[in-house]
């Protein structure tokens, strides 16, 4: 009987070990990097609605997108320094293709998000104008995703 | 004893004629190029086509500067690291020197103006397609563009893939191919078959490698491993990438993904050439990508 005890108690502690062992695994900053990544979806959310319309997936609806427009520029103003903290990069943690570079160069990455913002705001100025001015302002927006996820965010 | 040991020279002079024969670099065909004549507006399309700025502008190029082709960006591969060459119309660093027909050689036969061969880290297995037509308009817009003066920095390549002369038996095994898709259905895609195939080089990253670096055609376009470091450029089969070509033209167009996602890495410098294109171009793009044997059939 006692034998069985301590047999039960070893499996609860190997149990509880594993279940320590899995919530590490999960990776430091797991919900710094869980924070940032939301950010990152309320951007494609939004571009969804967007570009919906400047493909002709959806029709043209200057109220949705005055206010997905309205959305984004708004999202580019959260300012969480305390996500990215040294050490969550994808060579150091999990669940991230954040590349160290970042934090070698992040005057850069500052300057790269300014862009981004400057894009949004003419989108921002012609998303609810017409399909037109839409379709044109949304190019430049990509283009300053892209400067940012081509040296900071390794492939999938 | 000594009749034995002749055999054996002989054999070995035989083996060594024959690898020296073999390895030697041969020009390209360049019937009718003399008859041609270069047009600057129509090369600048070809130099977006072919995506000659994304290799050979200064590293971290932007806007302006990335028609500065001052050479200098690294390449690491399983062989080496392979820094790209200045090839502005400088005639000391660059290929301001350069005949259309030196040009037409570099890109068909991967060889230089003194005959050497290239590493095919330059791309010249898909250029192989490209039409003479097409070369001399590139060769005239090159010669438009801003002279740099940098000096070319060498490979870093290892012995024995240093030895150039080598390259000859890797072109035995790989040059000289034809279209992997021989018989397009329409216009459409047999113009996008230029683009992707020949081009736009898109199978020198998205169709696997096999151990000697070559491309492995019979996995045509089904993705791989990036060259070193994590990750892999993703298969671009219909089985695989199910976007449909209206979202693939999009995404060449702006760098968004259908989940509006956005480009990343390599790719977003192939987007700032794509979407100089006309329309069309992607369309046929996509429509070829479309068309692609699904991959999951052996071949």
């Amino acid at each position: 009987m006692k034998h069985k005890t301590l047999l039960s108690a070893a499996v609860i502690c190997a149990i509880g070990g594993l279940a320590l062992a899995d919530s590490h695994s999960e990776g430091e900053f797991a919900k710094q990097i869980k924070a940032r990544q939301a950010q990152m979806t309320i951007y494609s959310y939004n571009l969804g609605i967007l570009g919906g319309m400047a493909k002709g997936e959806a029709e043209y609806d200057s109220e949705a997108a005055a206010l997905a427009a309205n959305n984004l520029a708004v999202a580019t103003t959260i300012w969480m320094p305390s996500t990215w903290p040294q050490g969550s990069d994808n060579a150091a943690t999990k669940g991230t293709r954040a590349l160290p570079a970042i934090w070698e160069k992040f005057e850069d990455v500052g300057a790269k998000s300014q862009n981004l913002a400057t894009a949004v705001a003419k989108l921002q100025e012609s998303a609810g104008t017409d399909l037109d001015s839409l379709k044109a302002a949304i190019g430049p927006v990509g283009e300053a995703c892209g400067a940012c996820h081509k040296p900071y965010r390794a492939e999938k | 004893m000594r009749r034995l040991a002749q055999v054996a020279v002989a054999v070995a002079l035989i083996a060594l004629l024959a690898g020296w024969f073999l390895t030697r670099p041969q020009a390209a065909d360049l019937t009718g190029l003399d008859a041609l004549s270069g047009d600057a507006d129509q090369g600048a399309w070809v130099f977006d086509a072919a995506g000659c700025a994304s290799c050979h502008s200064a590293p971290e190029a932007q806007g302006d500067a990335l028609r500065v082709l001052s050479g200098g960006r690294g390449f690491p591969s399983p062989f080496g690291t392979f820094y790209a060459p200045n090839i502005s119309p400088s005639p000391d660093h660059g290929i301001g020197g350069w005949t259309v027909a030196d040009l037409a050689n570099a890109m068909l036969a991967g060889i230089s103006p003194d005959g050497a061969h290239y590493y095919p880290a330059f791309p010249y297995i898909s250029y192989s397609n490209a039409r003479l037509q097409d070369i001399a308009d590139l060769h005239a817009f090159m010669m438009t563009l801003p002279v740099s003066e940098q000096p070319n920095r060498s490979h870093d390549v290892g012995f024995p893939f240093s030895i150039r002369r080598g390259l000859g038996l890797w072109k035995v095994l790989n040059a000289g191919k034809r279209w992997v898709i021989e018989q397009p259905e329409d216009d459409q895609i047999e113009r996008g078959r230029y683009l992707v195939e020949a081009l736009g080089h898109c199978a020198e990253c998205h169709t696997p490698r096999d151990a000697l670096g070559g491309l492995d055609r019979n996995r045509w376009m089904q993705g791989g491993p990036v060259p070193v470091g994590k990750g892999s450029f993703p298969p671009l089969v219909p089985s695989q990438l199910k976007w449909s070509a209206e979202d693939i033209a999009y995404y060449l167009e702006t760098g968004f993904t259908p989940d509006f996602d956005s480009a990343g890495g390599a790719m977003v410098e192939v987007i700032q050439n794509t979407s100089r294109l006309p329309p069309e171009d992607r369309a046929a793009i996509a429509a070829y990508l479309k068309a692609l044997p699904d991959g999951s059939a052996n071949e």
